[in-house]
């Protein structure tokens, strides 16, 4: 039997943290440059392009991880609902982490417009030219983004939530390394 | 929330309002971000709905030079302009093109006699996997300096309020011109006999990494012939599609792609500003037109003329119209696509 963790593994927290700045950056640029005309259009949309391929690429190296090093269990008193939207989330966001890039690379391939990420380095088509599945994938990245984004709120809410009022060291799990405090309720064992 | 070892902790109030206060913020920056708060910026769709007739767009059509027929050919690039940019498409050789004649206004059944802006799309592809799209038009400079300037202006023409259009002019005299040459310009038979000039400067990128600020029309080789205005009123409704098929039928049609270099100090910026004509001048290639193929079927049709789709090279000026017409488009593409049922092709097979 594998040791139980107490925490996320050091790669697999320094990922989860420099991926929610990435992410969270990537919907303000997505919502943003979709309504401007400025010239701080083409370097948004350019910013996105290359950013979001970072993601998927990160991603699959994060669920490479989540796969080997798995993840410390849940608290054992956790209620059952809780515990149901912590595992449910977890498959969501890795659905989208991976989901979304590959959308958006696909959307474009769709209506063939070029995935150029930066000066000569262009990826190549995923998906044949067809109008009705760019239209279906873009209302989808676009919806998806949106669910995306409150996806999040309700994370951090949540985060807030077991940090500040349950203290049940489900935060610390996660937290940076620096200033983490093992609380009374961390949880050890099994479960 | 069940929490059995805390029942004698107080409501967490603390905890509530951080949550309350932490998401309102962000969301409310979301919010602003995405253009849903009341604001002045514009937005893409602001302006593709300004180019709209009253009655609505056509649907499953571009919003603007709605239009067009479809041709296929080649740019026969002669190598001169590879001392200007790096691209591909200036080095020797023939690159495939799918292009685009069409003409302005938002009816894709517009009589051709009425015509009063002709336009150029073009998408070429290098063997290296770069493309290059542009769109052009006959007009020597564009109608306002700005893409807010211009947004203005398309209100103010389709203004009920007589005031609204003088309020314009006075503040944009280069409007007056724009007009004078929409009203005057004499019209040629043929999109074969037409000028198409890009209006709008880019910067070309040479091997060096020399920035060179240009401009780009494409010159047609075929002699100008003038239709005087009373003739033209009889003209078929569809006598430049009607032409250019024929002329196509008959052998290749040719433009020269002509490259102006700006001199220090050149207004890059202000597409109403034309550059003196003693500029410098490259004659890049040819644009060989070898087939034409009607919009419906034919393969421009799902192609967006982005300006800003550029190669290795070739990259945007301080000329903000590039951007606002990317984002304008996209807008437009997005609003067409999603209706291409209203526009049906006829051949089947179009599912590839």
């Amino acid at each position: 039997m594998r040791a139980q963790l107490t925490r996320f593994t050091a790669p697999q927290r320094l990922l989860h943290w420099f991926m929610a700045i990435c992410i969270f950056s990537m919907l303000f640029i997505g919502i943003g440059m979709i309504s401007a005309v400025t010239p701080k259009y083409l370097t948004l949309i350019q910013i996105h392009k290359a950013l979001g391929i970072a993601i998927l690429v990160l991603a699959v190296i994060r669920l490479t991880l989540r796969i080997v090093y798995r993840a410390p269990a849940l608290p054992p008193d956790l209620p059952v609902m809780d515990r149901l939207a912590a595992v449910s989330s977890e498959y969501v966001f890795y659905a989208l982490m991976i989901g979304m890039p590959l959308i958006g690379w696909g959307m474009l391939s769709a209506s063939s417009h070029p995935v150029v990420l930066f000066g000569a380095l262009h990826l190549p088509p995923i998906l044949p030219v067809n109008p009705h599945l760019y239209t279906l994938l873009r209302r989808a990245h676009y919806c998806l983004a949106l669910m995306f984004f409150a996806l999040i709120l309700v994370h951090f809410s949540a985060m807030i939530f077991h940090k500040m009022v349950k203290d049940d060291g489900i935060f610390e799990t996660m937290a940076p390394a620096i200033g983490v405090r093992q609380t009374k309720n961390s949880v050890h064992g099994h479960d | 929330m069940a929490d059995s070892s805390n029942n004698a902790r107080p409501l967490p109030l603390k905890a509530f309002a951080t949550i309350a206060a932490a998401v309102g913020f962000v969301a409310i920056a979301f919010a602003y971000t995405a253009g849903w708060l009341p604001s002045h910026r514009l937005t893409p769709k602001e302006m593709v709905r300004a180019l709209e007739p009253p009655g609505g767009p056509a649907l499953g059509h571009r919003r603007n030079h709605a239009k067009g027929i479809c041709f296929t050919g080649t740019f026969d690039a002669n190598g001169d302009g590879a001392e200007l940019s790096k691209a591909q498409v200036f080095e020797r050789g023939q690159y495939p093109v799918v292009g685009r004649f069409n003409i302005a206004g938002p009816d894709p059944h517009m009589p051709d006699p009425i015509a009063q802006v002709r336009g150029l799309g073009i998408r070429i592809l290098t063997p290296n996997g770069q493309e290059w799209r542009s769109a052009m038009i006959d007009a020597p400079v564009f109608a306002a300096p700005t893409p807010q300037a211009f947004f203005a202006f398309l209100n103010a023409a389709s203004s009920k309020d007589p005031i609204a259009f003088r309020q314009y002019s006075t503040a944009h005299p280069e409007i007056l011109r724009f007009i004078d040459w929409v009203k005057n310009h004499p019209r040629t038979e043929s999109w074969a006999e037409t000028r198409f000039n890009s209006l709008d400067s880019f910067v070309f990128i040479d091997s060096s990494g020399s920035r060179h600020i240009v401009r780009l029309s494409f010159i047609p080789q075929s002699p100008s012939v003038t239709i005087p205005p009373t003739e033209l009123a009889k003209r078929d409704p569809d006598f430049l599609e009607e032409d250019i098929a024929k002329r196509v039928g008959s052998g290749p049609q040719r433009w020269e792609l002509i490259v102006t270099i700006a001199n220090p100090g050149d207004p890059s910026a202000d597409p109403t500003k034309a550059w003196p004509a003693d500029r410098r001048t490259v004659d890049a290639g040819t644009l060989i037109v070898q087939q034409a193929v009607p919009e419906v079927d034919g393969p421009c049709r799902d192609i967006n003329y982005d300006p800003a789709v550029l190669p290795p090279g070739i990259t945007t000026s301080d000329d903000p119209f590039p951007a606002a017409r990317s984002a304008a488009y996209r807008a437009s593409y997005d609003s067409r696509i999603a209706e291409s049922s209203s526009y049906p092709r006829t051949q089947k097979g179009e599912k590839q």
